[in-house]
């Protein structure tokens, strides 16, 4: 059987090379490739909704794979937690433009070539057409119905018999341009990637940074970018106020930041004081600093019983709740011996009989400080917002309120100085921002140009053998309805006026 | 206000569903003349766009009472919205029961403005019916009192991109009961029983393919420029205009799915059946959105209040 099979396929047109490439070119730049590509890239989307994403939230997928070891390192390699920037999603979109040069390159040479011909003549069988109508005809019929389309602004080609009109060269416009300006965006996405960056830092009222990156708490580059040569700025936050709601249902949630800033764009420029907001970014050189949240660093100075001072700061604490009970801890290692602390942070401080002490509300109307120390061999480096306590030595607990010093067993002093508000700021600089933006544009006006006018073509034949009757048909391109209002409209001008008619429309 | 606000939202939920009773005695009584069917099919010039209308087809008093009433339970429903922005001081779009108002109001609009350009009142069931499921998950489940905005939500570009969102959800949920009503036109005229139960009460398969091609290729550039305003705002709040959070996320594979609609729609062997379909699962991606991402996944976007 299978030696009866082979003959005939040698028989058969050989592909060949060339042969196989350009029918997988076709098929890649086929509309159905394209529309599988389209749901594919749908399909691809979906998990990095469903598992936490490393690009927003590194740390919840830590949990993640901590809370499922048998699953989740295997999603991890599959790059379930990195979707948007795994191989396989990159496959899709990929393919994806491909798909889309090798479409829109082609149609547009098409389309630049039939825009300078007249339309393709009528073709033979009227009636076909979704929208047809056989009507009586005035013996000018013809000539009334292309000097009705010019007025229009079809474009029309003349026949002995017969007429064939074309209108809405836009649409086409509008489709390639979509087309082409959805390729310009990804492109904008990509220049951005590959030459911004984007960190984020804590800052305290009173303090500063520069455009450095040690100062910042995380930095994020693209790959043409070179972290030692950032940008020049500093920027000193001078002043933070947040506002909340005071009552209601809602009362606690933050109503309005606002922060001070004393700027130099460059050394030794001129400081300028600046005013941002949440929504409204302190604008430097290429960069956009951007108010995303706050907190509280309460100051703490600790004293030995000799009478030297260990530690005076304002440390940052870490909110844990929306009424920012704050956490956070301070290490002295390099004295002899090693001393730390733990603390709470409570703006509006309260005991609950559950949940211990914790805050109420997020302004500091009733501020207070509970303190844990601690002795012994106290680790260096590692996260400076948390304490390994196992090597260590617990001495005391206490709550100060500002103003308070607290005197540990072994005599040194801890005094809760006050506290200043912090800010977390997001630094970006993104250089395809423009570029997507004006590309985005041409988009939206490219999508509905291409879904809104209806390109489509009409026709007019005289029926051989009687010249007052005339075949009127149209074909709209998208399948929109507007084809038979045209045609209707057409019939109404070649109709052949009855008199009884006649008087009507002329009154 | 905020009181007033309620009572009118109250109000216009009754008068909604006396609407919906009397969409539905309509849809009952109501029986597409077998003429005029025949008449789409041979596909007489115009007859895709207007349904001939004969006074005396059953269902019509019925059909227009139910219109009236959701006219009056649109204006009842815009009252409650305006005293809504009128109580907090703002453009009442600052949390997921207000946005659930305005898509409400902008599912009723949309379909009513349609409504009055050709007859549209058997798919009113559909409608009015989500519009009810909408406000009734915004009073029970939503409800948040009227206040100010958390800092993040106080930008103009965010009021556009909701209030663009909320006509596209108006306008997707329009489709997706054309697209419904399609699916099961297009069965029964192939089995050869269009003209009986359901579907003897539904225009043409074909008429209802365009009226959800139409719909869409009206709303798919709204979505764009939602998205897109979504973006810009986005940048102005946190420094970067996509960041793939589940919300983004899921506003992009509604996107992505109505493009494959578009394209379905002219590509051989995918036209009909199979991109209704895609149209249908455009919409669940929609829903998935609106509802699933708010109440499942944590994000940038969780709404105050949700
Ligand atoms: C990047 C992904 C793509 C997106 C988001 C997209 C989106 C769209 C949209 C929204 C339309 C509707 C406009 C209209 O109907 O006039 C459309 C139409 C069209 N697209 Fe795409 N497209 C993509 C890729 C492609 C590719 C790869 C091809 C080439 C095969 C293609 C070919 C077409 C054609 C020929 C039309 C016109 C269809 C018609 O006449 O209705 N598209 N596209």
């Amino acid at each position: 059987m299978t030696t009866t099979v082979e003959p005939t396929r040698s028989q058969g047109p050989r592909l060949g090379v060339r042969g196989w490439l350009r029918w997988g070119w076709r098929t890649l730049t086929s509309m159905r490739t394209a529309l599988i590509l389209l749901l594919l890239l749908a399909l691809a989307s979906i998990p990095g909704s469903v598992f936490p994403q490393r690009g927003t939230d590194a740390a919840a997928v830590a949990e993640w794979i901590n809370a499922n070891p048998q699953v989740g390192p295997w999603l991890d390699r599959f790059g379930m937690f990195d979707v948007f920037a795994a191989p396989w999603f990159a496959a899709v979109y990929l393919l994806l433009i491909v798909s889309l040069i090798g479409c829109i390159v082609p149609r547009t040479a098409d389309f630049l070539r039939t825009v300078r011909m007249p339309p393709p003549a009528a073709p033979s069988r009227l009636s076909r057409m979704p929208a047809y109508e056989r009507t009586d005809a005035d013996p000018q019929a013809l000539d009334l119905a292309e000097e009705y389309l010019r007025a229009k602004h079809w474009r029309v080609r003349r026949e002995t018999d017969s007429i064939a009109a074309e209108k809405g060269y836009l649409q086409e416009v509008g489709n390639l341009l979509f087309h082409l300006c959805f390729i310009f965006l990804l492109l904008a996405v990509a220049v951005g990637g590959l030459f911004g960056w984007s960190a984020k830092v804590i800052v305290v009222e009173g303090r500063g940074f520069t455009g450095s990156l040690t100062q910042f708490d995380s930095f994020r580059n693209g790959r043409f970018v070179d972290p030692d040569q950032i940008a020049p700025f500093s920027v000193v936050l001078k002043d933070f106020t947040a506002t909340f709601q005071e009552t209601g249902q809602q009362a606690g949630a933050p109503r309005q930041f606002d922060a001070k800033a004393l700027v130099r764009q460059r050394p030794g420029a001129p400081e300028v004081e600046e005013e941002f907001s949440v929504n409204s970014p302190l604008v430097l050189p290429g960069v956009k600093v951007f108010l995303t949240g706050h907190g509280y660093a309460p100051e703490i100075k600790v004293t030995r019983p000799d009478g030297t001072v260990i530690f005076d700061d304002a440390v940052v604490f870490l909110p844990r709740d929306g009424n920012l009970t704050s956490s956070g801890v301070v290490k002295v290692p390099d004295v002899e011996p090693g001393f730390a602390l733990t603390g709470l942070f409570l703006p509006t401080a309260t005991i609950d009989p559950v949940m211990g002490p914790i805050s109420t509300f997020p302004a500091a109307k009733d501020p207070q400080l509970f303190l844990g120390a601690f002795t012994g061999d106290v680790p260096t480096g590692g996260n400076v917002y948390k304490l390994d306590t196992s090597g260590l030595e617990r001495i005391g607990t206490e709550s100060l309120r500002p103003g308070q010093t607290w005197t540990l067993p072994d005599g040194t002093d801890v005094e809760f100085v006050g506290y200043r508000d912090f800010a977390n700021l997001s630094l970006a600089h993104d250089p395809g921002r423009w570029l997507a933006l004006v590309a985005a544009a041409l988009v939206i006006l490219g999508v509905s140009m291409s879904l809104l006018l209806q390109r489509r073509r009409v026709w007019i034949r005289m029926v051989p053998g009687a010249d007052t009757v005339a075949d009127v048909a149209g074909l709209s391109r998208s399948g929109g309805g507007r084809v038979h209002e045209d045609v209707r409209e057409i019939v109404t001008v070649v109709h052949k006026p009855q008199t009884t008619e006649d008087e009507t429309w002329h009154n | 206000m905020a009181q007033l606000s309620n009572t009118a939202v109250y109000a216009s939920m009754l008068v909604y569903a006396l609407a919906l009773f009397a969409f539905a005695a309509s849809l009952a009584a109501r029986r597409v003349p077998l003429a005029s069917s025949q008449k789409v099919l041979v596909g007489a010039a115009g007859a895709t766009d207007t349904e001939p209308q004969e006074a005396d087809e059953p269902g019509r008093r019925s059909g227009n009472i139910a219109l009236s009433l959701t006219w009056l339970a649109t204006g009842l429903l815009i009252v409650g919205f305006v005293f809504r922005g009128l109580a907090a001081e703002r453009f009442p779009l600052g949390n997921m029961y207000e946005f659930s108002l305005g898509a409400a109001i902008a599912v009723a609009l949309v379909y009513l403005i349609a409504a009055s350009r050709t007859d549209l009142r058997w798919l009113g069931v559909w409608v009015v019916g989500a519009v009810l499921l909408t406000l009734g998950v915004a009073v029970t489940l939503l409800y948040t009192e009227s206040a100010q905005l958390v800092p993040a939500l106080k930008s103009w570009w965010l009021v556009i991109h909701v209030s663009a969102a909320a006509v596209s959800g108006g306008a997707f949920t329009l489709s997706a009961g054309f697209i419904g009503a399609y699916l099961i036109k297009q069965r029964a005229e192939d089995k050869g029983t269009a003209d009986k139960g359901l579907a003897g009460r539904l225009p043409s398969a074909e008429r209802l393919d365009s009226l959800a091609y139409r719909t869409i290729a009206f709303v798919f550039p709204v979505w764009t420029f939602a998205v897109i305003a979504g973006a810009i705002w986005a940048e102005n709040a946190w420094g970067r205009y996509w960041g793939w959070d589940p919300k983004e996320t899921w506003a992009f594979i509604t996107w992505v799915i109505y493009a494959g609609y578009l394209h379905a729609r002219s590509t051989a062997g995918w036209k009909g059946r199979k991109a209704a379909i895609i149209g249908l699962i455009g919409f669940v991606a929609f829903l998935i959105n609106y509802f699933g991402v708010n109440f499942f996944a944590e994000g940038l976007h969780s709404y105050s209040g949700v």
